[in-house]
C-alpha cells in the first residue's frame, strides 16, 4: 500500500479576463470573459513509505500546485489522491496532523516569541502529548544544535538558524512524511550542508518519506534518489538522477593542465570546449571513450601537471532537459 | 529663472510622487469617506438632539454647528495625527541620516513633503464631501442638515486665507511630530500622543466655542486652534470682520513660529545623528 | 474544551510577548486612554451648555458611553487576527500556513495577538461608567450585574461577527475593507448615546440591520429599571444582547464558506 497515491490529478483555474484599461475596467463588470488554466494535466505517480523524493520543474509547471493539494490546501478539478489512506482536502485536519511542511521563504515560528516559546504552542496546536513531545524536543535540539538559539525570538535569528529552528518545528509532532519547499535557499554553505544533512539521517535512519522541492539542484543530487520532474502540468520523468543525466547530456568534461602551452588537440569522439593558456577544457562522451582511457592517450602524448574529470553543471542538464520537453519557463 | 525651476524641481517631483500615489488607493479613500459620512451624521443627529432640547446657552445656531461638523470631515485628513509614513519607516530602519544625503535643504523638503502628502489624501475626500452634504443633501431637500454656503463673500475670502494657513500649519505641525520621532528614535510615542491632543485642542472632538467660556481665549490662541475651529468659525462667520482678519494673522504667525523653531530642532537633531553615526 | 486550552496558551504567549516591551506598552496604554477620555470630556462640555440630552442628563449618557466602551476594548483586545487577515494572511499566503494546522483557522486567528495596549479603552470606559453611577445613584444589584455581563458578551460577540466578516470579504478585496470600520468604530461612535436621541431610521438600523442597540441601548434601561421611551417590551430589554450571538454565529457560516471557497480556487 503506498503512502502517496497520485491518479490522473488535474487542476483547471479559471481566470477573468480583463481588457487592460480604464474601458477595459468598466466592460469587465458588464461581461466577464473567462480564461482556463491548466496548472495540472492528469499528474499521477506513487511514493512508498521512506522515500526521499525530489519534485522539480520549471517555475509555473504545477510544482506548488502539486505539493498544495497533496498536503491537503487546495482541491483537485478531477482525479484521485490519497496519502497515509486520507483524502487531504477532504479530512484536512486529520490529514494535517501527520504531514510536516517546510517552506523555505516563510516562517511558520512566531516573530516575537522566543523559539521554545513557539515550539510549544506548536505542542498544544498539534496535540502531542508532553512526554513524547519532550523526547522530540530535545532530540531535534540536539541534533540541529539549537541548544542556544531557544531563548531568543525568532526575528533575532540568522536565515541559517531560523531555518534550522524551521525544520526542528515541523518535525516536533513526529509525522511520517514531510514536505521541504525550498530549505536551503538563501543559506550560507555550512548551513546548506548541515540542513542537507539532516534531512538525509532523517530519511535514512527515520524512515520519514521526504518530497523535497527545490530549485537547488545540488541538494536533489545530494539527497533525492528518485526525481519527479513536472513540466506544464504533466510528468515529463520519474526515475533516478543519473538516468535523467544520461538521457540528456551524458558528455563529461576533462580539464587537463598542460606543462607548456596548450596543445592543438585533434581526437575522435573528443570536442575542445574551451582553452586558456596551459588548459584546456575537452568534452567527452563516456559511452564511447572512458574517462582512463582518455587520459592514458592525453598523458602519453604530452607533459601533464594536473588532470581532472568533472559533470556537466547540474543546471545545465536541467536546462537541457526542460529545453527538450519544451518545459522551459516562458 | 532656470536656477528657480532647477531648485524647485525635486519639491515638485515629491508632491506629483504623492499624487500618484494617493490615486492608487481610491478604494479606501472612497470607504474612508464613508465612513467619514458616517460620523458626521451621528455628529449632526447628536447637535440637533442637543439643541432641541434648548438652546440658550449655545455659541452658535445648530446649523452652524452643522457645517462646522460637515467641514471638519471634509478637511478630516489635514489634521496632523501622525508622522510623514516615510519618516516613520526611517526611523524604525534607523535610515534617517540618509536624508542628509539629498541635496535639498532638510527642512523645507519634510515641510513640502508633508504637505504634499495631506493635501492628495485630502483633495478627493473633501471633494466628495462637498459634494455630498453641500450639493447633494440640499437636493433631496436636506438642506439645513447639510454644508451650508458661507454667508458672504467676505467670509468667503476669508475663509479661503485661512484654509490656506491650515495647511501650512498642519504641515508645520507634522514635522514637529516627525523631528520628535527623530528625536527619540522610536516610532511609536510622538504618534500615539499626537491624535488625541491635536484632536482636542483643535476643536475637532467639539467646536472650541462650546468649551466654558473662561478657557475660550486660551484655546483661541493655541497654535493648533488654527487648524480646525478658526477655519470654519470664519466659515460660517462666526468669527468675521476684524475679528477674522486678526484670527488669519495668528494663524499664520503660529506658522512662521513653528516653522523657525522646526527648522532649527531638526538641524540640532540631524547633527546629533550625524555625530552618533546616523 | 481543548481549544479552549489552546487560546489560554496563545494569549499567555502573546502577553509575554508584549511584557517584553513594558515601557512601549504603558506608553501605548497611556495614549489609548487620553484619546478616548478626550472624547468624554467633549460630552462633558456639551452637557455644560445644554444640561441634557432626548430626556438623559450626563450620568446617563455615561452610563451607556462606559458601557459600549468597555464591549468595544474587549472586542477590539481579542478580534486582531481577524482584522489585519487580509493584509497579513490573505495577501501574503500565510493563510496556507493555518490551514496545514490541524485547527480551525478561526481558533487560530482568535489567538493571533491579545491586545494589552486595548486596556486603555477599557479602563476608560471603566471610569466614564463609574462616574455615570455616582451621578445617577445606580447600584449595580445582581441583577444588574447579570445584564450588564450578558450585554458585554453579547456586544463582544457582535463586534467579533463583524470583523469576521471583514476577513471574510477580504478574500475577495484587500481594499475597501475600511468600509466596516463603519460599523465597528462607527457603531461604537453611535452608541456613545442612547439611542432614542437619534432619529428614527438610524435608530431602527441600529435594532434590527447591525444589532448595536441590541447589545448596548436596550439591556442598559434594563440594568437601569427604567422603560425604553419608544416603547420596546419591557421583558425584551434583557435577552436584547442574544441578538449579538446570533450574529456570529451568521457570521461564521459565512467564513467558513469563504475557506472552502478559498481551498477549491487556490486564490
Amino acid at each position: 500500500m503506498p503512502q502517496i497515491l497520485v491518479e490522473e490529478l488535474t487542476k483547471t483555474y479559471r481566470i477573468a479576463e480583463r481588457s487592460p484599461g480604464a474601458w477595459g475596467a468598466v466592460k469587465g463588470l458588464v461581461r466577464r470573459r473567462w480564461r482556463t488554466v491548466e496548472a495540472l494535466a492528469g499528474v499521477s505517480f506513487q511514493l512508498q513509505r521512506g522515500e526521499l523524493v525530489g519534485l522539480i520543474g520549471p517555475n509555473g509547471a504545477g510544482k506548488s500546485t502539486t505539493i498544495k493539494i497533496l498536503s491537503g490546501i487546495l482541491e483537485p478539478t478531477a482525479g484521485r489522491c490519497e496519502v497515509n489512506g486520507l483524502i487531504p482536502w477532504r479530512q484536512r485536519i486529520r490529514h494535517v496532523a501527520r504531514i510536516g511542511v517546510v517552506f523555505g521563504q516563510r516562517t511558520q515560528l512566531w516573530w516575537d516569541l522566543p523559539v521554545i516559546e513557539g515550539f510549544n504552542l506548536l505542542r498544544d496546536i498539534y496535540r502531542v502529548p508532553q512526554d513524547r513531545y519532550a523526547a522530540t524536543r530535545d532530540e531535534l535540539v540536539a541534533l540541529l544544535r539549537l541548544d542556544r538559539l531557544l531563548d531568543q525570538p525568532v526575528r533575532q535569528l540568522s536565515l541559517g538558524q531560523r531555518m534550522r529552528c524551521e525544520i526542528a518545528a515541523a518535525l516536533l509532532h513526529s509525522p511520517p512524511l514531510i514536505f521541504l519547499e525550498e530549505p536551503t535557499i538563501a543559506l550560507d554553505a555550512p548551513s546548506k550542508l548541515a540542513v542537507r544533512e539532516f534531512v538525509g539521517r532523517l530519511n535514512r535512519e527515520r524512515g520519514v518519506t521526504v518530497i523535497l522541492t527545490t530549485h537547488d539542484m545540488h541538494d536533489i543530487e545530494a539527497l533525492a534518489d528518485r526525481v519527479i520532474v513536472i513540466g506544464g502540468g504533466k510528468i515529463l520523468a520519474d526515475g533516478s538522477f543519473a538516468a535523467l543525466r544520461a538521457g540528456v547530456l551524458a558528455e563529461r568534461r576533462l580539464f587537463v593542465d598542460f606543462a607548456g602551452a596548450a596543445p592543438a588537440l585533434e581526437m575522435a569522439d573528443v570536442r575542445v570546449v574551451a582553452a586558456s593558456g596551459q588548459q584546456l577544457e575537452l568534452a567527452f562522451d563516456p559511452r564511447r571513450i572512458t574517462a582512463p582511457d582518455l587520459i592514458a592517450r592525453i598523458v602519453a602524448a604530452h607533459p601533464v601537471d594536473d588532470i581532472h574529470v568533472e559533470e556537466p553543471l547540474i543546471e545545465e542538464v536541467i536546462a537541457r532537459f526542460y529545453d527538450l520537453h519544451g518545459a522551459a519557463e516562458p | 529663472m532656470s536656477g528657480i525651476a532647477t531648485t524647485l524641481r525635486p519639491y515638485l517631483a515629491v508632491c506629483a510622487g504623492r499624487f500618484q500615489l494617493t490615486l492608487q488607493y481610491r478604494a479606501a479613500a472612497l470607504a474612508g469617506f464613508l465612513t467619514q459620512c458616517w460620523f458626521g451624521v451621528i455628529r449632526v443627529l447628536i447637535f440637533a438632539a442637543f439643541y432641541a432640547g434648548g438652546a440658550a446657552k449655545a455659541p452658535m445656531t445648530l446649523g452652524d454647528a452643522i457645517t462646522y461638523t460637515w467641514l471638519g470631515q471634509a478637511f478630516l485628513v489635514f489634521l496632523p495625527w501622525n508622522a510623514d509614513p516615510d519618516v516613520t519607516d526611517m526611523v524604525r530602519s534607523g535610515a534617517v541620516a540618509y536624508e542628509r544625503l539629498r541635496p535639498v535643504d532638510s527642512y523645507a523638503w519634510w515641510f513640502v513633503r508633508a504637505m504634499a502628502w495631506s493635501s492628495a489624501r485630502v483633495a478627493p475626500r473633501a471633494a466628495l464631501m462637498v459634494v455630498f452634504a453641500g450639493v447633494l443633501m440640499p437636493l433631496v431637500g436636506l438642506g439645513k442638515w447639510g454644508l451650508a454656503p458661507p454667508p458672504s463673500l467676505a467670509a468667503a475670502g476669508f475663509f479661503a486665507a485661512s484654509a490656506a494657513a491650515m495647511v501650512l500649519l498642519s504641515a508645520a505641525i507634522t514635522v514637529l511630530i516627525n523631528i520628535a520621532m527623530v528625536r527619540a528614535m522610536d516610532e511609536r510615542g510622538p504618534n500615539i500622543l499626537a491624535a488625541p491632543i491635536v484632536n482636542f485642542f483643535s476643536g475637532m472632538v467639539i467646536p472650541l466655542a462650546f468649551f466654558p467660556d473662561w478657557l475660550r481665549p486660551i484655546l483661541r490662541a493655541q497654535p493648533i486652534a488654527g487648524l480646525v475651529d478658526i477655519p470654519f468659525s470664519i466659515y460660517f462667520g462666526g468669527v468675521a470682520g476684524w475679528s477674522a482678519v486678526g484670527a488669519i494673522a495668528l494663524q499664520f504667525g503660529w506658522v512662521v513660529v513653528l516653522a523657525a523653531f522646526g527648522r532649527w530642532a531638526l538641524e540640532r537633531a540631524m547633527r546629533r545623528l550625524q555625530v552618533q553615526g546616523g | 474544551m481543548d481549544g479552549l486550552r489552546l487560546y489560554g496558551r496563545y494569549v499567555a504567549a502573546s502577553i509575554r510577548a508584549q511584557a517584553a516591551y513594558p515601557g512601549s506598552l504603558v506608553m501605548m496604554i497611556s495614549g489609548q486612554f487620553l484619546v478616548t477620555i478626550i472624547e468624554f470630556v467633549g460630552i462633558w462640555a456639551l452637557f455644560q451648555r445644554f444640561g441634557h440630552i432626548g430626556g438623559w442628563r450626563l450620568g446617563d449618557v455615561a452610563l451607556f458611553y462606559g458601557l459600549i466602551s468597555v464591549t468595544f476594548a474587549i472586542a477590539d483586545t481579542i478580534s486582531r487576527g481577524f482584522d489585519v487577515f487580509g493584509s497579513v494572511f490573505v495577501k501574503t499566503g500565510a493563510f496556507d500556513r493555518l490551514l496545514l494546522r490541524p485547527r480551525s483557522p478561526a481558533l487560530q486567528l482568535l489567538g493571533y495577538e491579545f491586545r494589552l495596549t486595548r486596556i486603555g479603552r477599557l479602563s476608560q470606559g471603566v471610569g466614564v461608567f463609574t462616574v455615570g453611577a455616582v451621578l445617577t445613584h445606580f447600584t449595580l444589584t445582581p441583577a444588574a450585574s447579570a445584564i450588564l455581563l450578558f450585554a458585554i458578551a453579547g456586544g463582544v460577540a457582535l463586534f467579533c461577527g463583524l470583523l469576521v466578516l471583514q476577513a471574510t470579504l477580504s478574500f475577495w478585496t484587500v481594499e475597501s475593507l475600511e468600509a466596516v470600520n463603519i460599523l465597528t468604530y462607527g457603531g461604537e461612535a453611535a452608541a456613545e448615546y442612547p439611542l432614542n436621541v437619534y432619529a428614527a431610521w438610524f435608530r431602527n438600523f441600529l435594532i434590527w440591520i447591525v444589532p448595536i442597540g441590541c447589545v448596548s441601548y436596550l439591556p442598559m434601561l434594563a440594568a437601569m429599571g427604567r422603560p425604553d421611551p419608544l416603547g420596546t417590551p419591557g421583558w425584551l430589554l434583557p435577552l436584547a444582547p442574544a441578538a449579538g450571538f446570533v450574529f456570529l454565529a451568521v457570521a461564521l457560516v459565512v467564513w467558513g464558506c469563504g475557506v472552502r471557497r478559498y481551498a477549491s480556487s487556490g486564490s
